[in-house]
């Protein structure tokens, strides 16, 4: 057995070959991105892997390949199974024959997320085992046994690593990779697989009738565990049980729950052996209305007490301070922090120097002074730092927002951004309907040719697929007209007057406008080759205006009342543009 | 007792910060010790903070607890201000002499202390400050500030000059491995007078 130093989504995905997976499909989104990456690049495969349009085609995908019998998985983030949701539901009626397990990575904190969901419900909702691992290790075992619960039960099984477990690194013991794979067959069967109200009437007792044998599996599996050594208990769930396990006193109990639906009888007792028990799991109180069900008399602390946090990421130092407010373990037990110097300058993320989403917006907010910007899901969304976005729900939601906005009667001009993936994701429908139905507004598609902010994966525009083959580059334009618009401009960010040219245009006319802007992102250019002059600030000319400073590029400096160009500088040019003394320039080869 | 050697490596995206802590975590592997991270994932082309946890024999969480580092790699001055509350009574700094002022601070003409203000605001702790990016430079490249940081540390980590070279080996571009290794010699060599 070898063992490596990895990334918990390295794991996850060596396992997927272990368990020799057939198909994987998925749509980026932190923090699942990598397990796709990674499999995706590996040399000697059997398996199909790709980079779907969006969550619910990717899932579809999967759910088809385990109805013929392979082995497959849809990979997501949380927000990106709302998107997979429909499918879902019914694909737990319908069942499997090959293993499909659905991989939703929660974001307890919101790190890079817009909500803090907790997938455990949807597994619940959709009366599917979910799978929630504790380690990275124990995200790979958990992984290759996913697919072999899913094929001995016939339903699909859901697997629930949060960022701590995707992003946190450690030593894992990895098996060999499998070597054989299954050919795909459909054996017709309609009363499985057409859900029409006769079939699914049954389809849904059936279901029904397969949770008693889920409960069972699950609690042969062991996964959940309970280690009895006093009168009280915290019971832990997912990645909050190896915090607890660095402060809890020997003298109270450990119980580990890593799988759902838990075993009733099982968890009643556990928890009646005990007086009291802290029930301790990140986002919804899931295992604790579990405990509540069955614990009779024995008193139960957690979100619903106030005892423990319903949102936000948990972490040892915070459950070292649950541990000491409910009395498990003395105050002085809880590590101190060393003072913190206050009043920081923060350091957010920004959009790169050069990139194209930069310059965009800046001939945007020039054009339409008193606009309102509805934007979307991805790097853009740092243009709130620009005020440059004033509404982000969900990916696809800028358009539809948009046209929500003009259709509710504000006078003011409604100029909308969405990125070349986004748009492709859930954007098309929104764009359809927002001509159909006669908005007024104009839509900015910011086509970096890249889906960028989770890592930069191929989409439909950028004219080659997950597996490295090459495909038609979907045209954007096309898809514009075909939706019914009649104004469709693409220009490139980098060239301000032809942009803010474009932009004055679409403001003067009526129905929906579309300006694709349109520059390789700045990260993909520079990795392909693509190398430009860096630009310099003539001191002598520099009035000290900070109008280049006000535009954001972080290779912008103001040091000693002169703005000043950094070695961070990728050429773009667009600053020398907006001076208004005509003091940046190309710089010449010193 | 602390099984763990709770390392913290912080600053900003682009600097190297993952990779050093990947050379941590290789060298565990090669001491057949077990080892717990945590990192920050997507800044490293957008500039912002980045933080990433070792602890050294971890076997549960990857997560150090404010105040239970027993040490803080520091690439940046304003990012060591940041998370100098980390540090335990008895850890120690490893901190660059730089400052990257982030570009918001620049927008908004926020305040931003100085070098020397920085360095001051960290007196109180067991501190090692040194120029890694000079040191950086001398061994080739800019780009190897990451392992001149490592170097420095590295007589303050649990783990033998062998092993983490080998992980410096391992964690590096094939093209770049001697001048990292350089970059990890001077630094543990501008280090040395600290502890």
């Amino acid at each position: 057995m070898e063992r490596q130093y990895m990334l918990g989504n390295e794991a996850i995905a060596h396992a997927v070959l272990e368990a020799g997976a057939d198909l994987v499909a998925g749509y980026p989104g932190t923090p699942s991105s990598e397990v796709i990456d990674i499999l995706r690049v590996q040399k000697e495969r059997e398996l199909y892997v790709e980079w779907s349009v969006n969550e619910k085609v990717a899932f579809e995908n999967a759910l088809a390949a385990a109805w013929c019998g392979q082995r497959a998985m849809a990979t997501m983030k949380h927000v990106g199974l709302n998107v997979a949701a429909d499918p879902l539901m019914t694909s737990a009626y319908t069942g499997v024959t090959g293993g499909f397990v659905i991989l939703s990575a929660d974001d307890p904190f919101a790190h890079s997320s817009q909500n803090e969901q907790d997938s455990r419900c949807y597994a619940k909702f959709a009366k599917i085992p979910c799978l929630d691992p504790a380690s990275a290790q124990e995200a790979h075992d958990m992984l290759i046994d996913a697919f072999a619960l899913s094929e001995s039960l016939g339903i699909p099984v859901l697997f629930r690593p949060t960022t701590r477990i995707c992003h946190s690194r450690s030593d894992v013991a990895l098996g060999p990779v499998a070597t054989s794979h299954r050919k795909g067959e459909f054996h017709r069967d309609p009363r499985q697989y057409v859900v029409i109200p006769a079939h699914t009437r049954v389809l849904h007792r059936k279901l029904n009738e397969k949770q008693p044998l889920v409960v069972k599996a699950l609690a042969d599996r062991g996964y959940n565990r309970a280690v009895i050594r006093g009168k009280t208990a915290v019971i832990a769930g997912g990645i909050a049980a190896t915090y607890v396990q660095e402060y809890l006193p020997p003298d109270v109990s450990l119980v580990t729950i890593g799988a759902y639906p838990i075993d009733r009888a099982w968890l009643q007792e556990v928890v009646r052996k005990h007086s009291r028990v802290l029930v301790l799991e990140e986002l919804d109180p899931v295992i604790e209305e579990e405990v509540r069900q069955v614990a009779g008399t024995v008193e139960v602390r957690g979100k619903l007490t106030g005892s423990v946090p319903r949102e936000g990421e948990f972490s040892p130092a915070a459950v070292a301070s649950m541990l000491a407010k409910e009395g498990f373990i003395p105050q002085d037990a809880v590590p101190v922090p060393r003072d913190a110097v206050p009043d920081l300058p923060p350091r957010p993320p920004i959009l790169c120097a050069g990139c194209m989403h930069r310059a965009t917006f800046y001939a945007m907010k020039r054009v339409f002074r008193d606009g309102i910007y509805p934007s979307d899901i991805g790097c853009y969304t740092l243009g709130l730092q620009l005020g440059a976005v004033d509404t982000t729900i969900c990916m696809g939601a800028s358009i539809t927002v948009g046209s929500g906005i003009s259709h509710a009667g504000d006078p003011r001009d409604v100029v909308c951004t969405i990125g070349d993936s986004t748009f492709l994701h859930t954007g098309i429908p929104g764009l359809l309907n927002a001509v159909y139905n006669g908005a007024r507004m104009t839509v900015v598609i910011l086509d970096n040719r890249i889906t960028a902010m989770t890592g930069h994966q191929p989409n439909p525009a950028s004219g080659e697929t997950a597996m490295g083959v090459q495909t038609v580059p979907v045209s954007l334009e096309a898809i514009c007209r075909a939706c019914g618009v009649t104004f469709v401009e693409t220009v490139s960010p980098y060239d301000l007057p032809s942009m803010i040219e474009a932009m004055k245009q679409a403001k003067g006319r009526d129905g929906v406008k579309v300006i694709i802007a349109r520059q390789p992102c700045v990260i993909t250019a520079r990795k392909a080759g693509v190398k430009r002059g860096m630009f310099a600030v003539d001191a002598e000319a520099c009035t000290g205006c900070e109008t280049c400073v006000a535009f954001g590029c972080p290779a912008i400096e103001f040091r000693e009342e002169k703005a000043v160009i950094t070695g961070l500088c990728s050429g773009c040019g667009v600053c020398a543009q907006i001076c208004p003394s005509g003091a940046i320039g190309r710089e010449v080869a010193r | 007792m602390k099984e763990t050697c709770d390392v913290l490596i912080v600053g900003v995206g682009g600097q190297g910060v993952i990779l050093a802590s990947n050379v941590l975590g290789e060298a565990c592997l090669a001491e057949g010790r077990p080892v717990k991270a945590a990192e920050t994932h997507g800044m490293a082309q957008r500039g912002g903070s980045v933080e990433c946890h070792v602890r050294i024999g971890g076997t549960l969480g990857p997560l150090i607890p404010p105040g239970g580092a027993d040490l803080i790699l520091a690439f940046d001055l304003l990012e060591a201000l940041r998370y100098r509350h980390f540090l335990s009574r008895d850890g120690a700094m490893v901190v660059n002499r730089h400052m990257v002022v982030p570009t918001s601070a620049f927008m908004q003409g926020l305040p931003v202390p100085t070098v020397e203000e920085a360095l001051e605001m960290l007196q109180d702790l067991q501190l090692c400050p040194l120029d890694a990016d000079a040191k950086a430079l001398e061994a080739g490249s800019p780009l190897t500030q990451n392992m001149v940081m490592v170097g420095a540390a590295s007589l303050r980590i649990p783990l033998s000059a062998e092993s983490l070279t080998a992980a410096v080996k391992r964690s590096v571009p094939t093209k770049t491995i001697e001048m990292n290794l350089r970059a990890f010699q001077l630094g543990r060599d501008a280090a040395a007078g600290c502890w």
